[in-house]
């Protein structure tokens, strides 16, 4: 089979999504391209291992960084779904070495879809004083027929960093269930960044969780979700401290208008008395003061509420 | 330019606001001086027409045209503006663009000389938000710094100087004197008898009553002997007998 035509289509969405379809040509740059189950374009860079294989709905793939190799350019991938039916069933095993690091920014493209099913399950390892960022960022089209259900179970061993960065701001998000869990040891670190707009009657669901083993380990949980017309939006944020000293903080903002519907339950637990945990959550209509502020400088009110919104999930 | 006329604003049971009217002039500096909890920053609100600081009773006029019920945006496009005490923090909204919203001319260019001219060095702003991470005395410079880039026909300023650097002082009259220079007017709201010496004229405001108007001086030293020591924040004219 030739899948020139997805290749090329894939790219060109990823092109008008503001991305630069040029990395997929650089040497210096690790990608791996994958539509619905096909693996349709790979590189790799020294330091980096993937092994992608194709099952009967989507792809398993195991990436690991070798030992203190910092993988220098962010691994690109891409995952979409073309058709307006199907399901991409991701499984991932990471291992980051010690010593190592490495960024992935990944893109999943799903313009035209009316039921299609994007399904991640990751273990991740990032072992002694490794680094680990992941950023997916996602292109839906205006159906909204999409249902993405990400879950990670990440584990940090001593002086591990964690970046996660989740992004669901352009076109109709359908269904999302984000399930992230981290466990942090010894003076590791997480933060944990998720966004959506959510529109029609789309569903919103962010389940994240840090827990905070280690002595001296950190996490940090930011959630910002906006929800208008018919949408509903949940986040649960929970940190959980059994580390001497550690710390953490949830924070998250939700912001709806009209009948959308917003909850949001931060969870604190401490189990050791050195350690510090804090939250701040805010539901509601977008900030009184911050509509002003931009009205009194002659900005429309629709226009104004545009601006926070989009600045808040930037 | 600007004309208050008996002006009252209740909120709950309060009496906030009572009976209040002076005017402002074309180029004319109006300060509003009074303690904390006089009315000041209300008065403000009722100006620009903020959400739950509709007068019970009263007119307001900008040059000649009834914006007693017009919204804030409204207002702003006739060219009146409001830089609030504690200006509002916005999570991923660029200085150099927040500086810009009311301006008619654009280029980043053009918001770095309004972030030196209120003595923030631009290199070190050019990149970063009007969120959380700046000091309240910077945060407090961007709203000047953006008031100076819409250039307006009058511009509210809220204790300008509140939380501002000694040094930087001297950029908050520079920003008054500006908009007096184009021909725009200011109503300088502030609880320091040092800064209202700018002003051309004054109102003294206590309880909700705008009840001395006058030059900054007269208005200065009657502050000075009556409000200042007035615990209680009495309508000072009743403690005068």
């Amino acid at each position: 089979m030739d899948y020139t035509q997805e290749y090329k289509e894939l790219l060109e969405i990823y092109r008008q999504a503001e991305g630069n379809p040029a990395v997929f040509a650089d040497q210096k740059v690790a990608h791996l391209i994958v539509h619905q189950n096909r693996v349709l374009g790979s590189h790799l860079v020294p330091g980096l291992d993937v092994s992608p294989r194709e099952t009967a709905d989507g792809v398993d793939l195991k990436i690991k960084v070798l030992p203190g190799v910092k993988i220098e350019f962010p691994v690109h991938l891409c995952f979409g779904v073309l058709p307006k039916e199907g399901v991409q069933r991701i499984n991932i095993e990471t291992e980051v070495g010690e010593e190592a690091g490495v960024s992935l920014l990944a893109h999943c493209i799903f313009p035209n879809a009316i039921k299609v099913q994007h399904l991640m399950e990751a273990t991740i390892v990032v072992r002694k004083n490794g680094f680990y960022r992941y950023n997916e960022t996602h292109f839906h089209g205006e159906e909204g027929g999409v249902v993405v259900v990400p879950k990670a179970r990440i584990t940090l061993d001593e002086g591990a960093r964690l970046e996660t960065y989740f992004q669901l701001t352009k076109g109709k998000v359908g269904r999302l269930e984000i399930d992230y869990e981290v466990e942090a040891g010894k003076n590791a670190v997480a933060e944990m960044i998720a966004k959506a707009y959510g529109y029609g009657q789309d569903l919103i669901k962010i389940k994240e969780r840090c827990v905070l083993k280690g002595d001296g380990s950190r996490g940090i949980i930011k959630s910002r979700v906006a929800v208008k017309e018919d949408a509903s939006s949940e986040v649960y944020s929970e940190i959980a401290a059994y580390g001497r000293q550690s710390r953490g903080h949830v924070d998250c903002v939700e912001i709806l208008q009209g009948k959308a519907r917003a909850r949001a339950v931060p969870i604190v637990d401490v189990f050791e008395e050195t350690a510090k945990i804090t939250h701040e959550a805010a539901i509601g209509s977008v900030d009184k003061q911050q509509l002003e502020t931009l009205m009194a400088r002659g900005v429309r009110q629709d226009e104004a509420v545009d601006i926070i919104i989009k600045g808040m999930l930037k | 330019m600007l004309k208050i006329e008996n002006l009252s604003l209740k909120r709950g049971d309060k009496q906030i606001i009572s009976d209040i009217s002076f005017t402002v002039g074309d180029g004319e500096i109006f300060g509003v001086l009074g303690t904390n909890g006089a009315g000041k920053s209300s008065l403000a609100y009722v100006l620009m027409g903020s959400a739950g600081y509709a007068p019970d009773r009263g007119r307001i006029t900008f040059n000649g045209v009834d914006i007693t019920n017009k919204t804030i945006d409204e207002r702003a496009k006739l060219g009146i503006t409001l830089a609030w005490q504690e200006p509002a923090r916005f999570e991923g909204l660029s200085i150099l663009d927040y500086v810009l919203l009311g301006s008619e001319k654009k280029g980043h260019q053009l918001a770095e000389q309004y972030l030196e001219q209120m003595r923030l060095n631009p290199s070190e702003y050019r990149k970063r938000e009007v969120d959380k991470t700046l000091s309240g005395g910077e945060r407090k410079k961007v709203e000047l710094a953006s008031i100076l880039a819409m250039k307006p026909k009058l511009a509210i300023l809220d204790e300008p100087d509140s939380g501002i650097d000694m040094l930087s002082q001297e950029a908050v009259v520079s920003l008054i004197k500006e908009i007096k220079n184009y021909g725009g007017s200011v109503l300088l709201i502030t609880h320091d008898e040092e800064v209202i010496k700018v002003a051309d004229r004054s109102a003294l405001m206590c309880s909700g009553l705008a009840f001395k108007v006058g030059d900054p001086p007269e208005i200065i030293d009657y502050y000075k002997r009556n409000c200042k020591p007035c615990p209680t924040r009495v309508y000072p004219s009743l403690k005068d007998g």
